[in-house]
């Protein structure tokens, strides 16, 4: 019969709002600091691949003369090893969880150069 | 007397959490011997270090297991610091031990849920699960992961617990206390669950000793063994810390075990976030460790002692790393425990025991 005193508790649910929310349709607020995708801010990155050495998982590949810098999503591991070690500030982890994918890709960010830039002014 | 049978148990049963394979060997629906095999899960994360420099490796470490994560990045942080000649901040100590102790609470409630659930208890699996979300949410607040936390770095902790958080985190836990102990209470006191636990598997104190049993399956035996009572780290500021043990030594005395250590994981919590202090949370660690040094280390993982031990070969990949986990160590006593138990009580057995085959075989 002790079973029923948990009843209280299953009964009190009943006009408690849900523990569950009804995804997709809504969608849970993401913490402030939820690790959700590495982004980065383009006018801040340098290419100097620090990141690139940080990363326990070669995730990220920086091309210097290509001036590209790139991501592969599905290998990222969210650690953080990069923001932490970017010299210049110019990689952020968004809270935002990315949509589900229905195929792999590599998030590509070109980096603009300063030079040409100064150059055009 | 019937004629010995052979019955196959795992690696793919609904009691199961994890693979692992038992031949029952039964007469009878008694279980005369039961033969462990396991090896289905296992990826070789030890040899991963090297190639993995020794702060890289600790993302590898905390993969070992989902349940362990955040045990095994700290135990494996701890080692390398020990083989280094470093020490963590105080603060970093501290924030370590909490969130240690938090993934301690998810870990038995998980468990108390999956008994439940076992004993055909399902209101109380959901409630267990309801209880364990907000854990989970916490470590989501303060650390930006669920499961995998990837907080502990060599030389400290990567993200502070502020104020206003760490009064979440004790709110959070105040409103659990109250619910789960009513949980506690119902299951410990419930009669179909003594029916099921009370006598069933008995492993006595000197069995359990000899064997080596480690965490809450030897505390059951009245084994007084806990690696928090060491006092290491921010163990040692506790003002009291008294292992629970049982002197049951049945499948009853670990189900109170783990349930009382919910509790007192949420003391240990709230002692420490009264008493932590203000500080650095990371000292920068440079250079790789000497040729030939060694280090070892100890931590009270949910299902018991964890050993890591590593060693440095000069650079900044270490030569070797090894753990041996609780379970590793319990698979000997659960096996004296099935030793002529009812083939019907295997998965109540088991169960209690709780063995983390993951964290195993690695």
């Amino acid at each position: 019969m002790t079973s029923f005193k948990l009843g209280g508790m299953t009964f009190g649910s009943l006009f408690k709002k849900p523990e569950t929310c009804l995804y997709p349709a809504e969608k849970k607020v993401a913490p402030a600091g939820l690790r959700g995708h590495i982004t980065i801010d383009d006018s801040k990155c340098i290419l100097c691949g620090i990141c690139q050495k940080a990363c326990p998982c070669d995730a990220i590949t920086v091309d210097k003369k290509g001036r590209v810098w790139a991501i592969e999503p599905f290998r990222c591991i969210l650690c953080d090893s990069c923001v932490r070690a970017c010299p210049k500030q110019a990689l952020i982890t968004s809270p935002d969880l990315k949509e589900i994918a229905t195929g792999k890709y590599d998030t590509i960010v070109p980096i603009p150069d300063p030079k040409a830039k100064s150059a055009e002014a | 007397m019937g004629k010995a049978t052979v019955i196959p148990f795992g690696p793919q049963h609904p009691v199961l959490p994890e693979p692992l394979h038992l031949d029952l060997v039964v007469e009878d629906e008694k279980v005369i011997e039961a033969i462990p095999q396991i090896g289905f899960v296992h990826r070789g994360l030890e040899k991963l270090v090297e190639t993995k420099d020794y702060n890289q490796f600790i993302y590898v470490a905390e993969r070992i297991c989902g349940i362990c994560a955040m045990g095994h990045s700290l135990g494996y942080a701890e080692t390398v610091e020990a083989l280094m000649g470093v020490e963590a901040p105080k603060r970093a100590q501290y924030l370590r031990v909490i969130w240690h102790e938090l993934s301690r609470i998810h870990s038995h409630i998980l468990w108390l849920g999956l008994a439940a659930d076992a004993f055909g208890f399902e209101s109380m699996f959901m409630h267990c699960w309801r209880l364990r979300e907000r854990v989970l949410t916490l470590f989501e607040k303060t650390t930006g992961g669920r499961v995998i936390l990837s907080v502990v770095c060599v030389g400290g902790v990567v993200r502070d617990i502020d104020d206003a958080q760490m009064a979440d985190v004790l709110s959070v836990l105040e409103g659990i206390t109250d619910e789960y102990t009513q949980i506690m209470n119902t299951l410990i006191s419930d009669y179909s669950v003594k029916n099921r636990t009370v006598g069933v598997g008995y492993l006595s104190h000197e069995e359990a000793i000899a064997l080596s049993m480690v965490g809450p399956f030897a505390r059951a035996s009245n084994v007084n063994y806990d690696v928090r009572n060491f006092g290491r780290g921010a163990y040692g500021d506790l003002s009291d810390f008294q292992p629970i043990t049982a002197t049951d030594g049945d499948c009853y005395g670990r189900v109170v075990v783990r349930c009382k250590e919910v509790l007192q994981s949420i003391d240990i919590i709230k002692e420490l976030a009264a008493k932590i202090p203000a500080g650095d949370i990371a000292v920068p660690v440079k250079g790789s460790p000497a040729d030939g040094a060694e280090a070892c280390n100890v931590l009270e993982q949910p299902r018991g002692e964890c050993y890591y031990y590593a060693r440095g070969n000069g650079t900044k990949y270490l030569d070797r790393m090894r753990m041996r986990t609780p379970t590793s160590q319990n698979i000997a006593g659960m096996v004296k425990a099935l030793e002529g138990c009812d083939f019907a009580d295997v998965n109540m057995i088991v169960l209690t025991i709780d063995p983390c085959i993951s964290c195993t075989e690695r």
